[in-house]
C-alpha cells in the first residue's frame, strides 16, 4: 500500500522531470539552437497581431477598471489619514511594481496563452505539424520560434500599457471626480517613483512573466495529446501553470528587487 | 468502384526494382511492440499497398519511412540511404524526395487552397512567382480543383481537402507518395475520385505511391502489390491475385471482412457465465 | 490588403506600447534625462532632515519652486546639507529667507518649504539658506512632551 503510493510518486516525478526536459527542449530548439532567420519576419509580425495587438481591449478595459478601484480605495483608506494627496504615489507604486506586470501575465495567460495552446494543440492534432516536417520545414523554426518571440516582446509592452491605463483611471477617480488636486496628484507620483527602482523592476518583471507564460503554453501545446479532449486538458493546464508560476516567480522577483534578501 | 480502374497488366514494370527497403526493423512505443523484426521492399514506380486491421502501425511505418520515427533496430533503405542514421539536415534533403498525404489532409489552416499547395514550392525553391502560380495551378487541375485556389481549408468537404492535400504532396514531383489511409471517412463518390485519382496520378507522374490503409476491395482494385501485417509481422504478401486466393485464416478474415476468427470479437474476458454467476444474480 | 491592416495595427501596437514606457519613465517616475537648465543652486544645512530625499520638491507658499537635488553631510560641521535646485525664473528670494522641512499630511513625503525674508537682496547661485529649522521627529517630539511631564 505505502510502497505502491511511494512508486506512484516515484513515477510521477520521474514524469514530471522528463516533461521539464521536453519544454527546456523545445526552448533550445526553437531559440538557441536555430537563430531566427530574417525570413521569420513576416511570421512574426503575423503573431503579435494575435498575442499582443488581441490582447489588448482586454488589458486596456481591465488596466482602467483596476485603477479606477485603486484610486477610489486608496482614497478612502488615506482620507482617514488625512494622506489622500498620496493615493497618486500609491497607485502608481502598486501598479508598477505588482499589478500591472502580474495582473497582464494573468490575463495574458488566460487570453493569449491558452490561445497559443490550443492553435498549436490542434495542427498537431490536425497533423500539420507532421507535415510541416515532411515538407521539409522544421515546425520549430515555422510555427514554435515565432510564437515565442511574438510572447515575449508583447507581453512587457501590454505591461506599459496597463500601467499607464492604470494611472489614467485612478486619476479620472481621484482627480476627476474625489476632488483631489491633480498637481498634488501627479508631484507625489513623480517624487516617490523612481524609474530604475519601479519602472525597470516592473518590466523586468513583465519580460520574465511574458517569457514564462508563452513559453508554458506552447510547450503544453506542443507536447498536447492530438485529441479533442487532450486540447481541452492542455489549454486548462496551461491557464494553471502559468498563473501559478507568475505568482511564484512574482514573489521570487520581488523578494530580490526589493527585499534586500 | 473497382471496374473503372483495372489493373493495368500491359504496364505492369518489373516488381524487383526496389525503391525503398526495411530489413529486419523492430519498433517499439512505450512497452508495445509494434513492428518485430519486419523486412519488405517497396518497387519503384508502383503502387504498394500496406494493408492490416486498426492498430497494427500502418501509419507509424509511413513515419518510420519519413524519419519522423526512429526505429529501435533494423535498416529502412531510401536508394541505399539509411534513413534513421541521417542527421536533420540530410533528412530534410531526403524528404523533398517525398510527398505524404496525411490522413486529415493537414492543409495549413492559415492560408488558402493556392498558398497551402504553393507552400512546398515555395521553401524548397526560388522560381518566380509566376512560375510557382503555373504549377500550382497544373497541380490543382490534375486534381479537379483549380477554381478553388482561393478557398480556406476550413471551406472544403473533406473529399475535397484530400484532393488538395494530394495536390500539395505532388507539388514538387516527389519519387515517393505516401497516403495515409486515404480513403477513411468518404463518401463512396468522393472515395471512387480518390481510388482513380491515386491510379491516374500514379501512371502519369511515374512516382512510387505507398498506400496505407484497411479499406480491402478499393485498395485492391489498384495496387500492384500488398503487404498484410498483423501483429507486427508480415502475414501475408503479394499481387492482389495471390492475396485473394490465400486460404491462411487470418488472411481471409481481413480480406473477406468476417467479423470473427483469429482476431476475435470479444476483448479477452472470463467465460460470460462464470462472470454473471458471481455476481450472485444467479446463485 | 488584410496582411497590410495587420501589419499597421502591429505597428500601432509596438507605438503605443513603447510610447506608455516613455510616458511611465518621464511623467511618472519624472525622469530627467537632461538636468534641468536655467535653474540655479541654493544650500541649506539641517541639523536633521528626517525623511527627506532627493527629488523632494521644494516650495514657497505650497507652490513647487525648485527640488532637492542632493543631501550630503558636512564632515566639519556634523549637519545634513542639502542642495537644491530652484527654477530659473524664481529669481526673487531674499537673503533672510528661512527653510523649513515638512511634511504633506500625516504620512506624505517631506518636502522643503521656503518662507521669504523682507530683505531687498536675494539668493543667487551657490547662496546658503542660514536660517533653517529641522524636519520634525516624533519621537523627539514624544520625549520632550514626556520631559515636560515629568518637570511638571
Amino acid at each position: 500500500m505505502i510502497l505502491d503510493k511511494l512508486q506512484r510518486l516515484g513515477h510521477r516525478g520521474l514524469s514530471r522531470c522528463a516533461a521539464f526536459g521536453r519544454s527546456g527542449q523545445i526552448l533550445f530548439q526553437s531559440i538557441v539552437a536555430r537563430p531566427a532567420p530574417v525570413m521569420m519576419f513576416p511570421l512574426l509580425i503575423k503573431q503579435i497581431y494575435f498575442v499582443g495587438v488581441l490582447s489588448l481591449v482586454i488589458i486596456v478595459v481591465s488596466g482602467a477598471f483596476i485603477g479606477m478601484v485603486l484610486g477610489l480605495q486608496g482614497y478612502t483608506i488615506l482620507v482617514d489619514y488625512g494622506s489622500e494627496q498620496a493615493v497618486g504615489q500609491m497607485v502608481a507604486l502598486s501598479l508598477l511594481r505588482e499589478l500591472a506586470p502580474v495582473v497582464t501575465a494573468l490575463l495574458f495567460a488566460g487570453r493569449a496563452g491558452s490561445a497559443l495552446t490550443a492553435e498549436i494543440g490542434l495542427m498537431k492534432a490536425t497533423e500539420q505539424l507532421a507535415s510541416l516536417e515532411m515538407i521539409g520545414v522544421d515546425p520549430y523554426r515555422r510555427i514554435i520560434a515565432p510564437r515565442l518571440y511574438a510572447g515575449f516582446i508583447c507581453m512587457p509592452l501590454l505591461s506599459m500599457i496597463f500601467a499607464v491605463v492604470g494611472i489614467w483611471g485612478a486619476a479620472l477617480v481621484a482627480v476627476d471626480w474625489l476632488g483631489i488636486h491633480s498637481g498634488a496628484y501627479w508631484a507625489n507620483m513623480q517624487q516617490a517613483v523612481d524609474f530604475r527602482e519601479d519602472v525597470l523592476n516592473g518590466l523586468i518583471k513583465a519580460v520574465v512573466f511574458g517569457f514564462i507564460v508563452t513559453w508554458i503554453a506552447v510547450y503544453q501545446g506542443y507536447d498536447c495529446v492530438p485529441t479533442s479532449e487532450g486540447i481541452s486538458q492542455a489549454t486548462t493546464r496551461t491557464v494553471v501553470y502559468a498563473s501559478l508560476a507568475v505568482l511564484g516567480f512574482d514573489f521570487v522577483l520581488t523578494a530580490l528587487m526589493f527585499g534586500d534578501l | 468502384m473497382g471496374q473503372d480502374t483495372p489493373i493495368d497488366k500491359a504496364a505492369v514494370m518489373p516488381l524487383d526494382d526496389i525503391i525503398v527497403e526495411i530489413r529486419n526493423m523492430t519498433f517499439t512505443r512505450g512497452t508495445r511492440q509494434i513492428f518485430d523484426d519486419i523486412s519488405l521492399k517497396i518497387p519503384r514506380g508502383r503502387i504498394t499497398a500496406i494493408m492490416g486491421p486498426s492498430g497494427t502501425g500502418k501509419t507509424t511505418l509511413l513515419k518510420l519511412i519519413g524519419g519522423q520515427l526512429n526505429p529501435d533496430s533494423g535498416q529502412i533503405l531510401l536508394d541505399d540511404q539509411n534513413i534513421p542514421t541521417l542527421n536533420r539536415r540530410d533528412l530534410f534533403i531526403v524528404r523533398e524526395r517525398m510527398g505524404m498525404l496525411f490522413q486529415s489532409g493537414a492543409l495549413f489552416t492559415d492560408m488558402n487552397v493556392f498558398d497551402n499547395v504553393a507552400f512546398p514550392i515555395r521553401v524548397h525553391t526560388d522560381l518566380p512567382e509566376e512560375m510557382i502560380r503555373d504549377v500550382v495551378l497544373m497541380k490543382l487541375q490534375a486534381v479537379g480543383l483549380r477554381g478553388a485556389t482561393a478557398l480556406m481549408p476550413s471551406e472544403l468537404s473533406g473529399g475535397m481537402a484530400r484532393r488538395v492535400a494530394l495536390a500539395r504532396a505532388i507539388s514538387l514531383d516527389p519519387d515517393i507518395v505516401m497516403y495515409d489511409e486515404p480513403f477513411t471517412g468518404q463518401d463512396p463518390i468522393a472515395m471512387g475520385v480518390l481510388v482513380n485519382l491515386i491510379k491516374k496520378l500514379n501512371q502519369a507522374l511515374g512516382h512510387t505511391s505507398i498506400i496505407v490503409s484497411h479499406d480491402i476491395q478499393e485498395t485492391l482494385s489498384i495496387a500492384d502489390y500488398i503487404y498484410v501485417l498483423s501483429d507486427g509481422k508480415v502475414i501475408a504478401e503479394g499481387t492482389p491475385e495471390v492475396l485473394k486466393q490465400q486460404d491462411s485464416e487470418q488472411v481471409r478474415q481481413f480480406v473477406d471482412g468476417l467479423p470473427d476468427g483469429p482476431v476475435p470479437f470479444h476483448y479477452p474476458a472470463p467465460q460470460l457465465m462464470e462472470e454473471l454467476m458471481e455476481g450472485g444474480v444467479f446463485k | 490588403m488584410r496582411t497590410r491592416t495587420v501589419e499597421i495595427s502591429v505597428g500601432l501596437f509596438m507605438i503605443v506600447g513603447f510610447a506608455a514606457f516613455i510616458l511611465l519613465a518621464l511623467n511618472v517616475s519624472g525622469l530627467n534625462l537632461t538636468p534641468k537648465t536655467g535653474g540655479y543652486k541654493l544650500y541649506a544645512q539641517f541639523e536633521n532632515i528626517g525623511g527627506l530625499t532627493p527629488r523632494a520638491k521644494v516650495s514657497m507658499s505650497g507652490v513647487q519652486i525648485g527640488e532637492v537635488r542632493s543631501i550630503s553631510l558636512d564632515p566639519q560641521m556634523l549637519v545634513a546639507e542639502v542642495e537644491m535646485n530652484i527654477f530659473a525664473d524664481v529669481d526673487f528670494i531674499s537673503t533672510d529667507s528661512s527653510a523649513m522641512i515638512l511634511t504633506s499630511g500625516l504620512l506624505g513625503q517631506q518636502y522643503i518649504g521656503i518662507i521669504p525674508g523682507g530683505d531687498m537682496d536675494v539668493l543667487g547661485d551657490g547662496d546658503f539658506i542660514f536660517d533653517t529649522q529641522s524636519a520634525l521627529v516624533l519621537e523627539d517630539l514624544v520625549g520632550k512632551f514626556l520631559m515636560n511631564q515629568v518637570g511638571d
